[in-house]
């Protein structure tokens, strides 16, 4: 599904991603954990191809198809979904409009016409309930004062909505109480396919408990200094990153 | 001939087309001699400081239209709002055009000015009402003085009209330069309640300088709406004068859509004569290439615990350059005044810009007045979070913009204007719009 080879990345010349390797197949959900400032967003950005940053080197395959160049909405067409940190707020676009321009260009650029009316609403009853999302909230704009778990949660009804191959959840867990947590977790596992793949960028463990990853990935100076098994986020949980940072430093 | 001197000689040869013998003559003559004295505004002019009018004055304008032009209905229906039913009051090369008009007589006037100012039953309004409440600068003048054609709409007492009035003034390009001086009057009486659209178009290519003056009374309750779209081609000006004067618990409204023409400048005046007015002006600007669109708003709050409401969103690309110059002025009396401005605006391109700025003059001491502007770009992060979703640049550009302009689209009442100015905008900007806001 997605292969990186030897990625660098630098915004404004600093270079934050210092080769990076990972391949993610479909099927499978891999965790990336690191302390604050290692380059965890940074990667999700460049695989969502965010023009900020620049790719200095290295390679994003995404089934064998070198991506490199596209541009953001390209991606996305080809099944990248990136679910936001910090969702943006966009007044004066509801929620319910928002997504079904972003259905409709994607099924435009697939050479497919446009999603019947009919259809789109029962996807968006159906998505809405599974997230337990209240049919008023579709109707107001795209995350203006939606609070921490409300963008959140709406994140991951786009995500419902647009059935990507590959989703990438940077910190979907920040600002989410427990309830919030199980039923976000809840409509990502419901997703969960042989056909897809999920990446969960996270800084605790918390979440892992609820969509269990089968591999996780330390990322520390911009680069995976180490990959385990779910085991792995426990032994982060409990021991912290200092023994991670004194490993590599040594 | 400079084209003021064209004008005063003009006007001689215009005393032989009218009726001099009629009160309103008077009027005109007054009028000539205060253009004259004045003369065109020039940047010297603290009102026309980021406006110059030098690169539209000096074509050969004809100030005279000649014989009516005619035009195929089915050429122009686009620029109706045709899919419902109004009155229309249309002009073909300043020329009354009656087989493309529907005016009538059926418990309200809506008309023709030159009918208006000529026939006796309608003399008591216009002894009343012309040239009342427009001011004396040098462009109203110029209009006054030239005054002869243009609608002519009275609602008596109690009616609420039913069907939009649209007031379409069309060129054709059968003169190689041509200069228009359309004069509206719109008397709307207690407790009725009006709607109106104004547009010009220019047919060809040809210049075209359209100076309109249009005076507007809101009499006690009266709810008048007025949409104003401006979309006309590359080599057509406008220069546009509304006053509207207000009487006590009237509600008035301007939406002001300004996407084409050369040069357009919007002069907005209300004047609150009464308590518990309401006036808003609202308009969107999205223009491009060398187009310059000038608003210049004037809300007079004159008497206690009215409001006024003004927001304004433009968006400018390439060289476009865009001003803003919006004042309040609030006399001592006008206590519990209720004052907001509004001017956003966005940058597209390094060589756009705009001019804002706002001018309070507060005389009360027991008001809310506020007011504010921006100048921003599209915001990078928001154009990423879009296009993230498999938005493509352009249509996100579009739906940022869209979503910038909600705040004055909502305030508009009636629904094919809404769906035509989107339509507008989405042409414009290029995009084939499968969202509406």
């Amino acid at each position: 599904m997605l292969k990186i080879n030897n990625l660098h990345a630098s915004v404004e010349d600093k270079a934050i991603l210092r080769g990076i390797n990972l391949e993610v197949k479909a099927g499978e959900v891999h965790a990336i954990m690191g302390p604050n400032g290692s380059g965890k967003s940074t990667l999700a950005s460049v695989i969502a191809g965010k023009d900020e940053y620049e790719m200095t080197e290295g390679e994003i395959l995404l089934e064998n198809e070198n991506i490199n160049e596209l541009a953001p909405e390209e991606r996305a067409h080809k099944g990248i979904f990136l679910s936001f940190q910090y969702p943006i707020e966009i007044p004066g676009v509801s929620v319910t409009n928002f997504i079904k321009t972003a259905i409709n260009e994607t099924r435009k650029a697939n050479g497919l016409p446009d999603m019947p009316a009919n259809e789109m609403l029962k996807m968006i009853r159906e998505k809405s309930e599974m997230l337990e999302i209240d049919r008023k909230f579709l109707s107001r704009s795209l995350n203006e004062g939606f609070s921490g778990g409300e963008k959140k949660r709406n994140e991951i009804f786009q995500l419902a909505m647009l059935e990507p191959k590959l989703a990438i959840l940077d910190e979907t867990d920040s600002g989410l109480d427990i309830d919030a947590l199980r039923i976000v977790a809840n409509g990502v596992n419901k997703l969960r396919s042989k056909d897809n793949a999920v990446i969960v960028i996270t800084h605790y463990q918390r979440l892992l408990d609820h969509i269990v990853p089968d591999f996780v990935h330390v990322l520390y100076e911009g680069r995976i200094v180490k990959s385990g098994g779910k085991e792995l986020a426990h032994e982060l949980e409990e021991k912290g990153y200092d023994w991670i940072k004194e490993e590599v430093n040594a | 001939m400079e084209l003021k001197e064209k004008l005063i000689a003009s006007f001689m040869a215009f005393e032989n087309l009218v009726d001099i013998d009629l009160p309103v003559h008077d009027v005109r003559s007054e009028a000539i001699k205060e253009f004259e004295s004045q003369g065109f505004p020039s940047k010297r002019d603290e009102a026309w400081k980021y406006t110059s009018l030098n690169s539209i004055l000096k074509h050969d304008y004809s100030v005279f239209p000649k014989l009516e032009n005619h035009i195929d209905y089915n050429d122009i229906k686009k620029y109706f709002i045709h899919d419902i039913d109004t009155y229309k009051i249309v002009f073909i090369d300043g020329k009354y055009s009656s087989h493309l008009s529907e005016t009538t007589h059926d418990g309200i006037d809506v008309c023709l000015m030159s009918s208006a100012l000529s026939k006796p039953k309608y003399r008591l309004i216009i002894e009343n009402y012309f040239n009342k409440v427009a001011t004396k600068d040098s462009l109203s003048s110029l209009n006054t003085a030239f005054s002869q054609e243009g609608a002519y709409i009275h609602i008596p007492k109690n009616k609420l009209v039913a069907k939009p009035i649209q007031i379409v003034h069309f060129s054709t390009g059968n003169e190689a330069a041509l200069m228009l001086q359309p004069r509206n009057l719109i008397v709307v009486d207690e407790n009725s309640h009006v709607q109106i659209i104004e547009r010009h178009q220019s047919l060809t290519d040809n210049p075209v300088l359209t100076n309109s003056v249009t005076e507007v009374f809101a009499n006690k309750r009266a709810i008048v709406d007025y949409y104003k779209i401006q979309n006309d081609n590359q080599n057509a000006s406008l220069i546009d004068s509304t006053f509207v004067n207000q009487k006590r618990e009237s509600v008035a409204s301007v939406h002001t859509f300004s996407f084409g023409g050369k040069l357009t400048r919007n002069n907005l005046n209300f004047y609150q004569n009464g308590e518990r007015i309401d006036s808003t002006m609202k308009g969107i600007t999205i223009i491009g290439n060398k187009q310059h669109v000038d608003h210049n708003t004037l809300v007079h709050h004159i008497e206690p615990n009215c409001e006024s409401h003004q927001d304004y969103k433009g968006i400018y690309g390439d060289s476009s350059t865009g001003v803003f110059n919006g004042k309040v002025l609030v006399n001592r009396e006008a206590q519990k005044t209720n004052a907001f401005q509004a001017n956003n605006n966005i940058l597209l391109s390094d060589k756009a810009s705009i001019n804002t700025k706002p001018q309070l003059e507060i005389f009360a001491d027991d008001v809310k007045c506020s007011h504010g502007c921006t100048i921003g770009q599209l915001d990078d992060s928001a154009m990423f979070y879009l296009r993230s979703r498999g938005i493509p640049e352009k249509e996100a550009k579009a739906l940022l913009m869209f979503a910038f302009s909600n705040n004055v689209m909502s305030s508009v009442k009636i629904p094919e204007i809404k769906q035509r100015i989107t339509k507008i905008i989405a042409n414009k900007l290029g995009v084939n719009t499968g969202f509406d806001l």
